[in-house]
């Protein structure tokens, strides 16, 4: 059965392929940030808690301190690229749709079809796992088909990677931190403080109250999974649904929907935020939170409006 | 109630606020809550590196970086912008606005690994929406390219938040279903997926105007 820890080790080859060439170049602080990083792909099941963390503090050690730049790794000229492209035509566009090609519609065959019976694959874990046996063969058919040199995958991933910088671990870490502030009750605080300050007897403040919580407590922890179970706990279905008679449906469904704005509204939810930023080599880190503003808060109103009409105006 | 752990929150947006590194941001933010949480420091530690540890999954879709760098040594971008060049009647808005309608339906069709910032978005949207810009309004300085670049990335977001929850099959849906059935309020992920509908189209029109104002705009700032 292929399992995470095959993709683990997929990915520990591919950092530690990159802490290789950052070593043969002397760039000490990122041969030993993405070594570090590969150690975990590789060692992170077989290690105890504590030492992961100690590998984790140093990861930001590494990184706090500046030591993760970016590099120049051989390449072609934008000059040489126009004229492959000329030469080359739309097929280029091939392998970089084989990798979700694979991963859609293998997740659709293995889970609609007697395939899924066999084992193959781990349980739940389809999507991830097809998604990286699409890399593997969009790498192998595009490395025949141009006839690359043996080295540029790894060379041209790493021109990527350095650009990206420690931002590439930004959401694991964020994941991690979601995780210890589950573990201090962070959640339970603010789900007791957003019900201190229920206005009584107001249904339409209590949805105002309610979708703010959501979108900030978002924006707080980088995902609105975090968020939903604690102000579904706090506000949504003590007050919305028990007290005020609303429809659970709309106010499950669209509560989320309403975190969902605070999630485009955060550095802290870093792989869709700050990642791409980093990714698009803008000037700006905000800058595509900056572009996000003016869609988020009117969408958050209307979901304000759907919650009040479809849970109690339509409902009752 | 010991209201203490919550110095943890304002650690991560006085350290974004200050630009501090984040990752350092992060991690004095998680080592601080935990112990102001009454947690022995190692234990703090070892929380982290288990749940660093447990999340490894979300780093492994870097492995597509080779990839999608070795196609861009053959010029992927370049063809990406020559397409868009090759089109009449193609402008950044319409552009973007086709590119918000797909991904919120593939999205809504449990596709969600169709698009994504390092697949799609910087190799293939965002150098197209760049050349149709350039294409109607002539060279941009670097600001505004900046500026379209992060509309397109915004606009993958914006349509995969706002199309995904359609999909009853998905992560976040399950969730409001198990929340709920916790709490005796048995539903089922299709009640739930049918209410993201009307906020899919709110998106679609506020996101969808926003990107046609802001061709219209990047038009106009020209002499």
């Amino acid at each position: 059965m292929i399992t995470y820890e095959w993709l683990y080790a997929l990915a520990g080859a591919a950092f530690a392929g990159w802490a290789l060439l950052s070593l043969r170049e002397q760039r000490w602080g990122n041969a030993a940030f993405w070594g570090l990083l590969a150690a975990s792909f590789f060692a992170g099941s077989h290690l105890s808690d504590f030492a992961n963390g100690v590998l984790v503090l140093a990861l930001v050690a590494i990184a706090g301190f500046g030591g993760v730049r970016r590099s120049n790794p051989p390449t072609t000229s934008p000059e040489q690229r126009a004229a492959h492209a000329a030469r080359l035509g739309n097929r280029l566009f091939a392998p970089a749709l084989v990798v979700p090609v694979t991963a859609v519609a293998g997740t659709l065959l293995y889970n609609y079809t007697p395939l899924g019976g066999t084992g193959l694959l781990e349980a739940r874990r389809e999507t991830l796992i097809l998604f990286g046996l699409g890399v593997v063969a969009a790498l192998a058919g595009a490395m025949v088909w141009l006839r690359a040199p043996l080295l540029a995958p790894a060379q041209e991933g790493r021109r990527l990677i350095d650009s990206i910088g420690w931002a590439a671990i930004l959401p694991q870490m964020l994941a991690a931190l979601g995780a210890v502030f589950a573990i201090a009750g962070v959640g339970e605080i603010i789900g007791a403080l957003a019900g201190a300050i229920i206005p009584e007897g107001s249904v339409l403040l209590t949805v105002v109250v309610f979708a703010a919580g959501m979108a900030a407590f978002t924006m707080i922890m980088g995902n609105a999974f975090a968020a939903f179970p604690v102000m579904a706990a706090a506000i949504g279905i003590p007050l919305l649904v028990e007290a005020y008679g609303g429809n659970p449906a709309v106010i499950g469904a669209v509560g989320m929907l309403a975190g969902f704005c605070g999630t485009v509204l955060t550095p802290m939810a870093a792989n869709f935020n700050i990642v791409p930023a980093a990714l698009l080599e803008l000037q700006d880190q905000n800058a595509v939170i900056r572009q996000q503003v003016g869609t988020a808060v009117p969408l958050w109103v209307c979901n304000v409006v759907i919650i009040y009409l479809g849970a109690f105006v339509l409902w009752n | 109630m010991n209201a203490w752990p919550l110095a943890g929150i304002a650690i991560v947006v006085l350290g974004f606020a200050l630009r501090f590194n984040p990752l350092l941001v992060v991690v004095s933010a998680a080592l601080v809550t935990g112990v102001l949480a009454g947690l022995d420091p190692i234990a703090v530690v070892e929380a982290l590196g288990k749940a660093f540890n447990d999340n490894r999954y979300i780093s492994v879709t870097w492995i597509i970086l080779p990839v999608i760098g070795l196609l861009e040594r053959y010029g992927l971008q370049q063809r990406a912008r020559g397409l868009i060049e090759g089109m009449r009647g193609a402008t950044m808005g319409r552009l973007l606005v086709a590119y918000l309608a797909f991904r919120q339906i593939t999205s809504a069709l449990g596709m969600k690994d169709i698009g994504g910032h390092p697949q799609a978005v910087r190799p293939l949207v965002a150098p197209m929406a760049e050349a149709a810009a350039v294409k109607t309004h002539g060279d941009l300085p670097d600001k505004a390219r900046d500026e379209v670049k992060a509309m397109a990335a915004a606009t993958d977001n914006v349509g995969l938040f706002f199309g995904e929850d359609i999909f009853f099959a998905i992560a976040s849906i399950l969730l409001i279903q198990g929340v709920f059935e916790a709490a005796g309020y048995p539903l089922t992920p299709l009640q739930l997926s049918v209410w993201a509908i009307p906020s899919a189209l709110c998106a679609f029109a506020i996101h969808g105007g926003r990107i046609l104002a802001f061709d219209r705009r990047l038009g106009s700032a020209r002499p």
